[in-house]
């Protein structure tokens, strides 16, 4: 991007800036950041001119002719490429492979069935049905990303004890899945934790939080909000402190409030990272899996796709077909995702 | 892209050889693992694999291998715990190093024993002297040797019922429910508890089919479209059961929430009236009465409140049984150590369970059974390959807690639908199921 959109937050804010590159009187002495672009372009032909200047000095040897020298990015990457073939790669073939087959997960024998697996799946609409489940996770994380996007926009700000927020927003993400859903457990449980509170509130109640379908997946996605949020949070958090600071600084000289400055500094800046954030959210509502597993197992129409599966692999031994439903879940997610890239194309973020 | 297009092969061909390299366990020989003749003279290191954690931890399994080395000095014996015993051990054979002596995961079809477990030996010859060995008998021959069985039932806090007025066994659910109003009505305990949250104490109530008639079959009896939760049928008088315990309020206020290992505190300090347990529960609620500083009186067992002339009856059920591997390479001592374990270790006294050997007397935590003439119907297995087929395919699970979950909420009000209706569902599943692949 060279060209200057006309409404860049400089040219709006601050009619009477003078042109790029130029120097600027205004700026406090010590601030250096202006310079940045000011140098940018400055140093920009000094840069082609040496590229241009290569081919013509007298290299007798580049370091591209060796053939050692031409593997030596592999051997680097000998070892990540290993490991990823290892974990990811080889066990999505295999799973490939068994979903056109009928094994049971464990005997000597298993029989090609084709895409009889496939039909079967296609065919039982109720196996599509937990999807309902998961808009309550999607709504749950539209919530998450609001939350942690309001967080991360103040706490990037100078606040007292900032640090300690940041620390106490972030926690949650760090502790093991199971061990949030035991907690969880307690915090549910009649006479638990939130009755407790609750009680201290001066409400009683004798709700069953994870007593019936809507209440408990309302109360599973509410951990689950818990829990990610800071995940969330942390991501905005780097997007937003990555935004130069005097951007700010002549925001305010215009007077631009901390709403204008959330909206036309923060936003734009952290776009890819927001819309990172959607497609997370959206494939990970899709594939719930560790929280409702662990708290109610599924039982109490919270079901989800992923526990279903499983159960059909591990309870009802029919890995082959629980291996396509694992297949038909990872395309859906490429799809969603590669729908969703189309509608919101991830273009480059240029505030200045 | 030259690059690209390369490395997207070698990805290729690495994925097919692994699929290829995967598939196909090893070839088993189908001899028979005898029991050595001179105990001094087999040889050799066996590995043992047990869901018992707790044993191996607390050094009880030890000490019974210590017993085992005096008659077979020469035979070491490692045992390996492992906590997600099914899930583990399932996986582990695809590969031929599962141990010398394993428990038989219930994953296993029953047609793949053979290329997974040496032979024991002739299925006459082994029926004779252990309970439940058809269990494992495929083609005449016995893979593997039950540990120890259970009789089903109530567990139940005796003081409470007396407490209550009740002193006989309800003889009927109607009497049964009627008890655990009474209960409800007169303490301040919970009738009944499901361990809704766990789960697995629900599959339990399976256990009870053949104790409602009295029938060794019952089971055996599933194999085919024969709508099991129709009227009169065992499955609708237990779950039926179940339903009414739960519709009318009889178990505890929020079941997703339960806790098993609370659970047992509970039932001993008088909290809980009943849980549907087997036999093998009992040592553990005498333990946790002792601990709440009551007494191993106040813990009581009952059969399922249903009676055939005039008597009562219990299914026994086997628990996991022993097998050894069909790779091991210490056949002799591993059989030694099966031999051993089941017959001279004690080990089914310890845990108050009903012998495997047919010789063994009932144990001590059965003796309300023994006094009050409860018939044992020991289950016989003969068609449970075909009943489990049949329950995978219609994806039900009578040995798994998820439909029972289901019943439970239908019953409470949290899923739409009446009982009718859910058990007409089930039965639609099941023959549909058995049509397709009961054949």
């Amino acid at each position: 991007m060279t060209e200057k959109p006309p409404n860049s937050p400089r040219t709006v804010t601050d009619p009477s800036a003078p042109a790029p590159g130029a120097p600027r009187p205004r700026t406090a002495p010590g601030t250096t950041v202006l310079t940045a672009p000011a140098s940018a372009e400055a140093g920009a032909p000094t840069r082609t001119g040496a590229r241009a200047a290569a081919p013509r000095r007298p290299a007798p040897r580049s370091w591209r002719d060796s053939p050692l020298r031409r593997a030596t990015p592999w051997f680097f990457l000998a070892v990540p490429l290993a490991l990823l073939l290892t974990f990811t790669y080889v066990p999505v073939a295999s799973m490939i492979s068994y979903s056109f087959t009928d094994w049971d997960g464990v005997s000597p024998h298993r029989e090609f069935t084709g895409v009889d697996n496939y039909v079967q799946i296609f065919t039982r609409p109720e196996m599509f049905r937990v999807f309902f489940v998961s808009g309550y996770y999607l709504a749950a994380s539209a919530l998450q990303i609001g939350v942690a996007l309001y967080f991360a926009t103040v706490l990037s700000f100078n606040l007292r004890f900032r640090n300690f927020f940041k620390g106490v927003l972030f926690f949650p993400y760090l502790i093991n899945g199971v061990a949030i859903g035991f907690v969880f457990l307690y915090f549910f449980q009649d006479g638990g934790t939130l009755d407790s509170v609750l009680a201290w509130l001066g409400v009683t109640t004798d709700h069953p939080w994870l007593g019936d379908p809507t209440s408990a997946n309302l109360s599973l996605a509410g951990v689950s909000v818990w829990r990610f949020t800071g995940l969330n949070f942390v991501l905005f958090l780097g997007a937003i402190q990555s935004v130069p600071g005097e951007l700010y600084e002549a925001a305010q000289l215009d007077g631009a409030d901390r709403w204008q400055q959330f909206r036309h500094i923060i936003v734009p800046s952290i776009k890819p990272v927001l819309s990172l954030s959607v497609i997370l959210a959206i494939s990970g509502s899709l594939s719930v899996f560790e929280i409702p597993y662990i708290m109610t197992g599924g039982a109490t129409g919270t079901s989800t796709f992923v526990i279903q599966t499983v159960k059909l692999a591990f309870q009802f031994n029919k890995t082959g077909l629980a291996s396509a439903a694992a297949v038909v879940l990872l395309a859906l997610i490429l799809l969603l995702t590669w729908v969703q890239r189309r509608l919101v194309p991830d273009d480059k973020v240029d505030l200045v | 892209m030259g690059k690209t297009k390369a490395l997207t092969g070698a990805l290729l061909a690495v994925a097919t050889l692994t699929v290829a390299g995967c598939s196909g366990g090893g070839a088993a020989t189908g001899e028979i693992a005898a029991a050595p003749a001179d105990p001094a003279g087999v040889s050799g290191e066996i590995k043992v694999l047990t869901h018992r954690t707790d044993l191996v931890q607390d050094g009880t399994l030890k000490r019974y291998a210590a017993d085992f080395n005096k008659v077979y000095p020469k035979v070491k014996v490692t045992f390996e715990g492992i906590t997600d015993y099914e899930g583990e051990v399932k996986i582990r054979m695809n590969t031929k190093t599962y141990g010398d002596v394993l428990m038989i995961p219930a994953a296993v079809a029953k047609n793949d024993y053979p290329s997974f477990f040496a032979p024991l030996g002739p299925a006459g010859e082994l029926a004779r002297k252990y309970r439940f060995s058809d269990k494992t008998e495929v083609d005449g021959k016995v893979y593997g040797i039950a540990q120890f069985g259970t009789a089903n039932g109530f567990v139940y806090n005796k003081s409470l019922w007396r407490k209550a007025g009740i002193t006989t066994w309800p003889r009927t659910p109607q009497e049964f429910l009627a008890a655990l109003r009474t209960i409800g009505d007169r303490t301040d305990a919970v009738p009944y508890y499901t361990n809704f949250k766990d789960g697995w104490p629900m599959v339990q109530w399976t256990s009870n089919v053949g104790s409602v008639t009295c029938d060794a079959k019952a089971t055996d009896k599933l194999a085919g479209p024969v709508s099991p939760w129709k009227a009169g049928g065992e499955l609708h008088t237990i779950d039926t059961l179940v339903h009414d315990i739960v519709k009318q309020g009889l178990a505890e206020k929020d079941p997703t929430t339960t806790n098993w290992e609370t659970s047992k505190a509970l039932l001993a300090e008088g909290k809980i009236g009943s849980m549907m347990l087997g036999s093998w529960s009992i040592t553990q609620m005498r333990a946790a009465a002792k601990q709440a500083g009551g007494s191993a009186e106040d813990i009581g067992f009952m059969p399922f409140p249903a009676q055939k002339d005039g008597a009562f009856c219990a299914t026994l059920v086997s628990d996991y049984q022993q097998a050894v591997s069909a790779h091991s390479e210490n056949k002799p001592a591993a059989r030694a150590w099966i031999d051993w374990f089941t017959e001279k270790s004690g080990y089914s006294e310890r845990e108050g369970a009903v012998p495997a050997v047919k010789a063994a007397p009932m144990p001590a935590t059965l003796k309300d059974f023994v006094d009050n003439d409860v018939t044992f119907v020991e289950r016989s297995e003969a068609e449970t390959a075909v009943v489990n087929e049949i329950d995978n395919a219609a994806e039900i699970g009578l040995n798994k807690p998820d439909y029972r979950q289901k019943l439970i909420d239908t019953a409470r009000g949290a899923q739409d639908g009446s009982l009718q209706d859910f058990f007409a569902d089930l039965n639609k599943k099941w023959d549909e199921a058995a049509r397709t692949a009961g054949s």
